[in-house]
């Protein structure tokens, strides 16, 4: 059945397209991806790139609201949480079915986190499950009935409904995971506005349209998602008319599209942060005022500007503003003044000690994070910090400095991208996520307020107060620096002229489910 | 003959053992590990534990080779932790796909190298050898990752006549003119190289044969020109050249690395590279034990045509 519906779609589609090479054929949007996926199980696969087309293949039981990072229905269409914050019931939206043509009950959600969660769940092999951990509070599923499912937490946790609306929070058909087994990565079955029709490794992912979708069947007939890894063979594709959406267009490139009338160029500010770790521990850097003084000394502006051409914007603190609930707006950066951060190093008695800098030479979400580090080097050693910069390879990076900084490094390049406020600085500013204890706090700031004000955010079911919370974490990590905040990524994407209703998400999704291509 | 080809296969079970042992101690030295890898940002040490354990990574280093090795002897190449895959699966066809783009641009530079080369001694000085000498100069010394993005801008963005990258058209397509439509661009580029090589190769042994005192008595009994060249000084020359071009063979697997990424080839070169900085052992030792078989095998074909070549070496 697979096969004819293929073969079909194949036809129409080949009919359908012009004689001329490179004219992607009507109806059909070719986005331009930056590597083969891993796996096309959302509860398998931690990158964004994958990300890009589960989210148009699956639904959660909540999402994202278009254009915000803040929860609404999906697959559930309503929920209670209990007073004290652990325990959601979930009512789930009715006739809604599988790709593969099973239904959405309780029990199939049941499934689908325990699988995740428990090890020895007869599936637990068709993992492993990278990021089950956002569910790590969960301690136990239950269908109660056939459309509602109770999630009971062994603690309080507010970020548990944004993880719901994350790629990890997905609902699979569980008849299709029982078929396949461990090839369910490569025969995926969801309730979303596109169902998979073919995977040819290293060439391309066809999606059709689902025209029985629960919220409306999309305007276009199929999506194909292709890999190109290599950027500038991705810019001469997009150039020469073989895709119609580009993602991730290096800054270089950016102008040239924005000046041809037959692309578009969208950007949308995520939540990202680019940011410099310092160690608070040791060194010149254990000094609050050291650590302020390279706050004022880096031109963020110049960096934003000269070597991201305009794809990022300065950042002001640890939390993003695309998480506008949570946001400080008060908050504005520490200005460039160089003259401030000479007074600063001198008024600690900072001696001229050489600085030891880690810079990576690529990396998720690191931007162009050579360029950067050498700028910073010089920002800094205008000021008189003597600066000594070491580069790795990115995964040797974090090799080196997720265990911490003490005795290699006195700053680091780090860059974070996350569906919930409480991430970042939950696992890398309090005091217990230090590395010794298991979070990522490199740099090693301790802060008893900070770490009351995000134990409390964590655990507050009000969201209100949560934002609350969060500001005035905000305010405090600030003014105490313990890193250098630099940039906050905008995610780019350029279309052809040829595609309409197109739009960028803050949670950097990339969401096809209105978009249309006559 | 039978013997001899039989020898050499058998040196190489040696030479692949080793070779395997060498790529599992690199990989196991480079810093960085697959579940570091995979959680990026995530990593925590509990995290990556946890994920190491799933993926049978917290083995000993002796006890994971052991094991692949056992594996192996039974045609299991193990399942990529990058690509969720069988190994065996994902390689033959990367595989198959770098033979077709390696081996269109072997038969285009030997093609293009022995003619080049042949012209350019028999017109020695003259306008001819200097121009096919200049030509040759600067097609060895172009980077081909280079002139791949040139020739994409020229014939893919500029005047779309072929496509920018892939194999096959990604909808329709599929059929043996789109293969060699796509191939144009990047058989064209990885051959530059070697073609230029073969060209001087062949020319200097040509002209050493073209001086040779039977020449010249083939000459002196009135032989056609084109004769005693293609059938008295070339096939003698070919000798020397057959070798080259069993080690060409393997350049152009390796410079496949490069062009497969430029041109987006799915062959083995562009996986070899996602599966290192993945940290996807398994992956790898698939991958570098097939292109070692390739290139062991490329130059065993290079010695036997030779000897058939010259019964001095029988």
């Amino acid at each position: 059945m697979k096969h004819l519906l293929r073969g079909v779609f194949l036809a129409a589609v080949f009919a359908a397209a012009p004689a001329a090479q490179a004219q992607t054929p009507p109806g059909v949007l070719v986005v331009g991806q930056i590597a083969e996926p891993k796996s096309l199980d959302p509860h398998a696969v931690t990158a964004v790139n994958d990300f890009r087309i589960l989210m148009n293949v699956y639904d959660g039981l909540v999402r994202y609201a278009p254009g915000t990072l803040e929860v609404e229905p999906a697959l559930a269409t309503n929920w209670d949480v209990s007073a004290d914050g652990t325990v959601y019931t979930f009512y789930l939206a009715e006739d809604v079915t599988f790709h593969d043509g099973s239904a959405l009950t309780a029990e199939v959600v049941k499934f689908n986190f325990e699988r995740m969660l428990n090890e020895d769940h007869p599936f637990a092999d068709t993992g492993p499950f990278p990021l089950s951990f956002f569910f790590g509070a969960v301690e136990s599923v239950e269908a109660v009935d056939d459309l509602t499912v109770r999630f009971t937490l062994n603690e309080p946790y507010a970020p548990f409904l944004s993880n719901l609306a994350y790629p990890t929070g997905l609902i699979v058909s569980q008849a299709a995971v029982e078929e396949y087994g461990q090839d369910f990565g490569r025969n995926p079955s969801g309730t979303g506005a596109y169902r998979v029709v073919d995977w040819t490794p290293n060439q391309r992912v066809v999606a059709e349209a689902n025209p029985d979708y629960w919220d409306g069947a999309p305007t276009l007939d199929a999506v194909i998602f292709r890999p190109i890894t290599d950027a500038n063979t991705r810019i001469a594709e997009m150039l020469s008319g073989g895709l119609d959406v580009m993602v991730e267009v290096p800054p270089d490139a950016l102008a040239q599209f924005r000046e041809d009338a037959a692309f578009e160029v969208l950007e949308q500010a995520g939540p990202h942060l680019w940011f410099l770790i310092l160690n608070a521990k040791e060194g010149p850097f254990a000094d609050k005022r050291v650590r302020q003084a390279a706050n004022y000394a880096i031109d963020k502006a110049a960096l934003v500007d000269d070597i991201l051409q305009g794809t990022a914007e300065v950042a002001a603190g640890p939390t993003p503003p695309a998480f506008a609930w949570a946001y400080n707006e008060e908050l504005e950066p520490y200005p460039y003044d160089p003259d401030r951060a000479r007074a600063l190093l001198d008024e600690a008695g900072y001696g001229g000690e050489t600085v030891t800098f880690f810079v990576t030479e690529g990396g998720s979400g690191m931007l162009d994070p050579v360029a950067m580090g050498t700028a910073i080097q010089a920002d800094l050693e205008a000021v008189g910090m003597d600066v000594v910069i070491e580069t790795y390879e990115w995964n040797t990076f974090l090799g080196e400095v997720n265990p911490g900084l003490e005795g290699k490094a006195d700053m680091a390049e780090m860059a974070w991208m996350t569906n919930d406020p409480d991430t970042l600085p939950y696992l890398a500013l309090r005091t217990d996520a230090w590395p010794d204890k298991g979070g990522f706090n490199s740099g090693y700031y301790s802060n008893p307020e900070v770490d009351a004000l995000l134990n409390e955010a964590r655990t507050a079911v009000d969201q209100d107060r949560r934002a609350e919370l969060y500001k005035q974490m905000q305010v405090i990590v600030q003014e105490e620096a313990p890193w250098v905040f630099v940039a906050n990524w905008k995610q780019n994407a350029v279309v052809s002229d040829r595609v309409g209703d197109f739009a960028l998400e803050p949670s950097f999704f990339l969401l096809l489910q209105d978009v249309s291509k006559p | 003959m039978g013997a001899y080809i039989l020898k050499r296969l058998l040196a190489v079970i040696p030479v692949m053992f080793g070779l395997t042992l060498i790529v599992f101690l690199i990989m196991a030295m480079i810093p960085g590990d697959p579940a570091t890898a995979i959680l990026g940002s995530y990593a925590t040490p509990e995290n990556v534990e946890r994920l190491n354990r799933q993926l049978g990574l917290d083995r000993s280093l002796p006890e994971q080779y052991l094991i692949w090795l056992g594996n192996l002897l039974q045609g299991d190449l193990g399942r990529s932790y990058s690509l969720n895959r069988p190994v065996l699966d994902e390689v033959t066809e990367r595989f198959g796909a770098t033979l077709i783009l390696a081996g269109t641009s072997l038969v285009l530079c030997s093609i293009l190298g022995l003619l080049a080369g042949v012209v350019s001694a028999v017109r020695q000085y003259g306008w001819t050898d200097k121009v096919v000498t200049f030509v040759v100069l600067i097609g060895i010394s172009t980077p081909s990752f280079w002139l791949g993005l040139l020739l994409i801008l020229l014939f893919a963005v500029q005047w779309r006549l072929f496509p920018a990258s892939g194999m096959y058209a990604i909808y329709g397509g599929g059929d043996l003119p789109d293969l060699l439509h796509h191939l144009v661009l990047p058989a064209a580029t990885l051959s530059v190289v070697a073609t230029g090589v073969i060209a001087r190769l062949t020319r200097t042994a040509m002209l050493e044969v073209l001086r040779q005192d039977y020449i010249r008595t083939a000459r002196a009994k009135g032989l056609r020109e084109s004769r005693v060249i293609w059938r008295h000084a070339f096939k003698a020359a070919l000798v020397g050249v057959i070798p080259v071009i069993g080690i060409q063979a393997g350049f152009v697997m390796g410079g496949a690395v490069y062009i497969e990424t430029v041109f987006q080839w799915p062959g083995i070169g562009s996986m070899l590279v996602t599966a290192i900085s993945t940290r996807d052992l398994l992956l790898v030792q698939g991958g570098v034990l097939v292109v070692a078989a390739a290139y062991v095998l490329f130059n065993l074909c290079a010695d036997v045509v030779q000897t058939l070549l010259d019964p001095r070496l029988r």
